[in-house]
Parts: C-alpha cells; sequence; structure tokens
C-alpha cells in the first residue's frame, strides 16, 4: 500500500518480512518477535530495517535497536484505538528517536494532524487514497493549545500556533 | 508565550476569548462541517464518524438528536445564558435541560440545524467541544467557586488551564473509555473529586503555596469505586505534568477490548501501587522543563477571574433582617437557598431547577432569559451550573434578596426546595436516553409531588435522593443518601434502593438494601425510608449519618416487614 508523507502519496521502500521468510536485499519490515529474535544479525545488514510494533508493546523494547532502526511502524486496529499516539510520542520524546514512524491500520484523515503533533511521519492508506481530504483535514485546525513533537519550539502550553506540515 | 492582543476587563466574569481562541472555534466548526458533508457522501462510514460527533457533543438519542454544549466548569454569563434561550427557542421545543456535569443538553436537535447551533454558540464564546467522546471531558468544580467563603484557592483559574490543555489534546482524544476531572479549592469537597477518574483539590502549605491533592481511578457507573489519593501536594508547576503522566499511563494500558472494563478506576484498582510506580516513571522520563506550568501562564489566566467590585457591606443588613421579619415566604426561601461568601454582606444564591412535579435541571427560554437579567442586576453577571442541576448566582447583595426572590418568582424560580428531598438529581431516563432500562423523571416528579409540602420538608431536612434509569448511573444513585437505579426485570421497570452513599468528603457508595420495588411502590418505599430516618435520627443529623449509625436493619424491617 502507499504511504503518505508530507501530504503526498510515494509508494512504500520497505518490503514486509515474514517471521520465517529470508531476507531481501533492501529495507525490511520485520515483527518485533522476528527481531528480538534476530536482531543481531538484522542489525548487522547493509540495508534499511523497520520494526512493527504491536499496539501493546512497550517503546522501551526497542531500545537497544533504536539506533539502527530507520522505520517503526504502529497499528491502529480500529481508529478509535489511540495506544499509538502514546507509543509515538514517547519514541520522540523519551528515547529521542528521529527515524520514521509510520501508522498502519485504520487510520482516517480526521486524525492526520494529531499523529502528526504526536510524531508520526507518515501514514500507510489505500491505493485508492484521495491525498487531497488528507491534506485539507490536517490543516483545517492550524491552532493547538498543546506542545507538539513536530518540533516547533518550546511549548508555551496555552498558546500556540503552529505550522502542521507533515 | 504570544501577547494578549486584547484587553480583559477588570471583572471578565469567565474566561475571556481573544481572537486565537475565536479563530479555534471557527476553525473547529468548519471541521466539523466537512466532516458532516463526508459523512453524507459516504466518505465516511457510521463508525468512522460516530466518535468524531460525540467530540462535538452530538448524541443520537432515543427520538432524536441531542447536542451537548459545553458550560466550561459550570461558569457562565449572562450574555451566554441569554443565547442559551435563544437557542432553546429557535433549534428545540423551548427548553434546555442543565446536567450533573454542569453542561446543557438540547434534547431535540434536529442534525441539519447543528452546525447552526455550533455557529450561534461560537458567537457567545461557547462550544460543545468533548463533551462527548472517549477524550477529556468538560471539567467540573464547586459551584460556589470564585465566591465560598471557604475557599482556599480559586478553582476556575484551574480549571480553565485543564480546558485549554485537554481541548483537542492531541495524545489523548481516543482513550479507551470518556475521561472526567474535577477539582476544587475549597476543604468542604462539593466537586465530589472522590468519583471522579482525576480528583484534584487545591489547596495551600503552611508557607501559602499552592499545590494539588491527586485522586484517580474515582467513578460511578456499573463499577462504582471511591478514588485512591494518588499525591498529596503536587506543586503548581508540576500540574499538568502530572495530569500528562496519569493519561499517558491510562492511554497505553486501560483496557479496550470490554466498555465496562476500560474506565481507569478498573486499571488502578487492578494495579494497586504499580499504578503510582508507573506515573512515577513517566514523570521521570518526561524532559525537564516541556511540561512545566509557569507562573506567567497562571497569572494571564487568573486575571479572567478577577473579583467582580464589590461593595463594602456588613452582613445581615437591616433591609435583609427587616425582610426576613416580615416575609416567611421568602424566609424560608433564603434559608435554604443561600450560602456564605468571601465579601462581607453578599451571599451566593442557589436557583432551583426543581420545581414540584418539574423536571430535574430543565429551564425554559424564558427562564434562561429571567436568570441572564437577574444575574445582570444582581450578580454582576456571573451564573453557575451546579452539578445538582440548579443554577447559582454567585455574588448577590444580602440586602437585594428580597427583590431577587421576587424576581425569580415570577418565574418559578423560586422553589424553596435547595438541599431538600424534592431537590432530587435525576438523568433523562427513559423519556429520552437510548441507553435507559426505566425512566428516571417521572419517579422524581412523583417524589416530589409526594413531599411537597415545604413545612414537611424542612422537617426532613437536607437529603439528596438520586435516581438513575440505568446501570450507567448518570443519575449518580450511588452516592445519594436515598439512592434508585432504575433496571428492567423481565419487561418490567423496577428500581432498587442503595442507601447512606455521599460524594463529598466522606465519599461512600450506598448499599443496596434489599429487593427492588415497582414502579408504582417505588414512591412509597421512599416515605417509608423517610419515615424511619426522622424516628431514629439524632438532632441535626443528616440520613447517611443516621443509617451509618443504626445500620440498615431497622430500614429494612420498616421496607420488607409483613403489613
Amino acid at each position: 500500500m502507499p504511504l503518505l508523507d508530507g501530504g503526498a502519496l510515494r509508494p512504500d521502500p520497505f518490503a514486509t518480512i515474514g517471521d520465517d521468510d529470508a531476507l531481501p536485499e533492501g529495507a525490511a519490515l520485520v515483527s518485533l518477535a522476528r527481531l528480538t529474535r534476530d536482531g543481531e544479525a538484522l542489525a548487522g545488514r547493509n540495508a534499511p530495517l523497520g520494526v512493527a510494533l504491536p499496539p501493546d508493546a512497550h517503546p522501551d523494547t526497542l531500545r537497544p535497536w533504536l539506533p539502527r532502526l530507520a522505520l517503526v511502524a504502529l497499528s491502529l486496529p480500529k481508529h478509535r484505538d489511540g495506544r499509538a499516539f502514546t507509543q509515538a510520542r514517547a519514541l520522540r520524546e523519551y528515547h529521542g528517536y528521529t527515524g520514521e514512524i509510520r501508522a498502519t491500520g485504520h487510520v482516517i484523515p480526521d486524525q492526520y494532524a494529531a499523529l502528526l503533533r504526536c510524531g508520526v511521519s507518515s501514514i500507510e492508506v489505500p491505493a485508492d487514497t484521495d491525498a487531497r481530504t488528507w491534506t485539507r483535514m490536517r490543516d483545517i485546525i492550524p491552532l493547538a493549545y498543546q506542545p507538539s513533537q513536530s518540533g516547533d519550539g518550546p511549548p508555551d502550553l496555552l498558546r500556540r500556533r503552529v505550522g502542521l506540515r507533515g | 508565550m504570544d501577547q494578549i492582543t486584547h484587553a480583559i476587563p477588570p471583572h471578565a466574569r469567565t474566561y475571556r476569548y481573544d481572537e486565537v481562541d475565536r479563530d479555534f472555534l471557527a476553525a473547529r466548526i468548519a471541521e466539523f462541517r466537512d466532516q458532516v458533508a463526508r459523512r453524507l457522501s459516504g466518505e465516511l462510514t457510521e463508525d468512522e464518524f460516530k466518535p468524531l460527533r460525540l467530540m462535538n457533543g452530538l448524541y443520537l438519542q432515543l427520538h432524536a438528536y441531542m447536542l451537548r454544549v459545553a458550560i466550561p466548569y459550570g461558569v457562565i454569563d449572562a450574555r451566554q445564558m441569554r443565547q442559551l434561550g435563544v437557542i432553546a427557542r429557535r433549534w428545540d421545543r423551548g427548553f434546555g435541560h442543565f446536567t450533573t456535569r454542569q453542561n446543557i443538553q438540547f434534547n431535540w436537535t434536529k442534525l441539519e440545524d447543528v452546525i447552526d447551533m455550533l455557529q450561534a454558540l461560537a458567537d457567545v464564546d461557547m462550544h460543545a467541544i468533548q463533551t462527548s467522546g472517549n477524550c477529556v471531558r468538560n471539567v467540573t468544580t464547586d459551584e460556589f467557586a470564585g465566591a465560598a467563603k471557604d475557599e482556599i484557592v480559586d478553582p476556575r483559574v484551574y480549571a480553565e488551564i485543564l480546558r485549554q490543555w485537554s481541548t483537542l489534546h492531541p495524545e489523548f482524544t481516543y482513550l479507551p473509555r470518556k475521561f472526567k476531572i474535577a477539582i476544587t479549592g475549597a476543604p468542604h469537597d462539593r466537586a465530589a473529586i472522590q468519583v471522579h477518574d482525576i480528583g484534584v483539590t487545591a489547596k495551600r502549605n503552611e508557607a501559602g503555596t499552592i499545590g494539588f491533592e491527586i485522586w484517580v481511578g474515582g467513578g460511578l457507573g456499573r463499577t462504582p469505586i471511591i478514588g485512591t489519593k494518588l499525591f498529596d501536594f503536587v506543586p503548581e508547576a508540576d500540574f499538568l505534568k502530572t495530569m500528562e503522566a496519569v493519561l499517558r499511563v491510562y492511554n497505553a494500558l486501560g483496557q479496550r477490548d470490554n466498555i465496562y472494563k476500560a474506565r481507569i478506576k478498573i486499571l488502578v484498582r487492578d494495579l494497586g501501587d504499580e499504578f503510582r510506580r508507573l506515573v512515577e516513571e513517566e514523570l521521570a522520563a518526561m524532559p525537564a522543563g516541556r511540561y512545566r506550568l509557569e507562573p506567567g501562564i497562571v497569572a494571564a489566566i487568573r486575571a479572567h477571574f478577577a473579583p467582580p467590585p464589590f461593595a463594602d457591606l456588613q452582613d445581615d443588613p437591616p433591609r435583609y433582617r427587616r425582610a426576613l421579619e416580615a416575609d416567611a415566604a421568602f424566609a424560608a426561601w433564603a434559608r435554604n437557598s443561600t450560602h456564605p461568601h468571601s465579601a462581607p454582606g453578599y451571599v451566593s444564591v442557589v436557583v432551583s431547577l426543581k420545581p414540584i412535579g418539574g423536571i430535574p435541571g430543565d429551564a425554559s427560554a424564558d427562564q434562561m432569559e429571567a436568570i441572564a437579567e437577574l444575574a445582570e442586576t444582581f450578580s454582576f453577571g456571573e451564573i453557575r451550573v451546579s452539578h445538582v442541576q440548579n443554577l447559582v448566582l454567585p455574588h448577590v447583595r444580602q440586602e437585594d434578596l428580597h427583590a431577587l426572590w421576587k424576581g425569580l418568582r415570577q418565574h418559578g424560580l423560586a422553589t424553596p426546595n435547595v438541599g431538600l428531598i424534592s431537590d432530587i438529581i435525576a438523568c433523562p431516563g427513559m423519556d429520552y436516553c437510548a441507553l435507559a432500562t426505566a425512566r428516571s423523571i417521572p419517579v422524581a416528579q412523583r417524589i416530589s409531588e409526594r413531599f411537597a409540602s415545604l413545612d414537611r420538608q424542612l422537617d426532613i431536612g437536607t437529603l439528596h435522593v438520586n435516581i438513575s434509569g440505568c446501570i450507567n448511573a448518570c443519575g449518580h444513585h450511588h452516592v445519594g443518601h436515598i439512592g434508585l437505579l432504575g433496571v428492567d426485570k423481565r419487561g418490567e421497570e423496577v428500581y432498587q434502593i442503595t442507601l447512606g452513599g455521599s460524594a463529598t468528603n466522606d465519599a461512600t457508595i450506598g448499599e443496596l438494601i434489599g429487593p427492588a420495588f415497582s414502579y408504582d411502590s417505588v414512591v412509597d418505599a421512599v416515605e417509608t425510608l423517610v419515615r424511619t430516618y426522622v424516628a431514629h435520627r439524632e438532632p441535626g443529623e443528616l440520613f447517611k449519618d443516621t443509617y451509618r449509625r443504626i445500620g440498615p436493619a431497622p430500614f429494612k424491617e420498616a421496607l420488607y416487614a409483613p403489613a
């Protein structure tokens, strides 16, 4: 499926690799179980590495591998399930992770801005997605009362103007 | 901090919006308009749209949509109250319903009118944001905030800070379940803080420094739990940081597979001390300074809640004393409807929305306009909504009470029953609500008619009867001195009775007394309980205290012994 990144669609360079599949040459997205099992070997490859972090996993689990990870894929099993928001924020704020954070699963355009503000950088979307709906909803409320993980200076908590360019 | 670009008047009455707040509201309405359009075109499924409409206050009830409008911490001014009257008349059936969460509901909303209603609210700096949905809801507080004689810290300042902090919080908008915060700033808890997801008591230490006692994991509903004290004195600078930490733990670990176990109270109960440890871990991990509540922000918000220009007066002025002596009906009203004020010569006045036989919490458009007018004349334009579904005029001169009473009486707003048995909390029940399993409103009406005699009510004294029409407990039956819970038993409405509940400092969940009563017999059962209480009480003893002293046996025997 394509990715929504910076308000535009792009192809996903990562191949999703099953727990017992052979590794490809290029960018590989593996499960947390596989990362835990084969972490050393995976980290030794000369290609981008990504991991799918399940909603019930603590981001701390990734600590040993974070410097080597180019992608952490979070999941919203239903769009009402907001655990990924906390995971993304923790990866950025507690762990200083600067790689790609991707939201996968059931995500709707109305969540785009909040996901970006929590530190998510890309959204996995269906092939027929109209990116204009997503950017329109992202930009429709250009104000927020809280600090953001998207790098907009020191927080004053109660009165902020932010640019939500993903 | 951006420069505050508008002048706050010396007496603002409410938090005064500036251009940024207004731009935000306008954008929020544009967003909802877009969402409604995408729902109608099928771009959004009903499942996707539902949480979006709920977070804009729009419920689907039994007969119609209901729009729940936020009255932040129950504070509203005369201009806003007047506009609620306009909305009631134009888009509802001429009524509004004030709720236990200090909000107002319009029960006969049409979907096609919602955007216009939201626009009319925005015209007076009001909204319906986060009055529903699995997010942080309207923060509630003491209805005498900013006026009460026993107040230590004005809780409105911190309630407004919480309002802004929680508004469209990017991380906490898809929580496992709804999240309710209550804050008080007085030693006598009038905000029921121990039965909220987070309860806060703002207080001062010996040095006079403001800090916060934080309770967590209280709640009613189908699993009533009294909260646990998490911290005794959180410094002001760490106030929001502590809120963040609690919500982070809850959002990550709260149950999501069972709606009945999804509130934070279940997580706190199941984790025990581990919950505190997790919160402390979050606090330790947060970057220093990032979530610090700066004194400058507090001062800027506090400026909105500066006291009105009180006159230099004395308590018990001659004009008031003469009126009390000359007019027994006025005296009876004044005795029950006033609350001590911090400024000499003033009181706070509770306006009962519980006329005998009426619907608890309902007000007509005419009444809303009348209250707005009276608030401007007698209370510096300030009004509050109480969590027992009454209104409050917070700053009234004692010498004006007689004139105010006459004004209220003209509009059916001077029922002298505040705190008495007919001052009942009731949820909408099966008359409106899609979740209800029994009627609440008609039971409240029948009880209030049974005890219509003011002399009898005064003889009974303070007594809280709370009625819920289903197990979700919106009528707070668990914390009523007498609580009634209507349930469906094989197609028949029956009412379970709990006794001895309290929502204040001695917060207690009432105990089930025995088998349920039918719709027809429940009022007789309440009568029996009241007679038993009156027969056993010691002078000045409240129902809940008599119950605790003598236990359930005498009540049980009176209710269930064969005649």
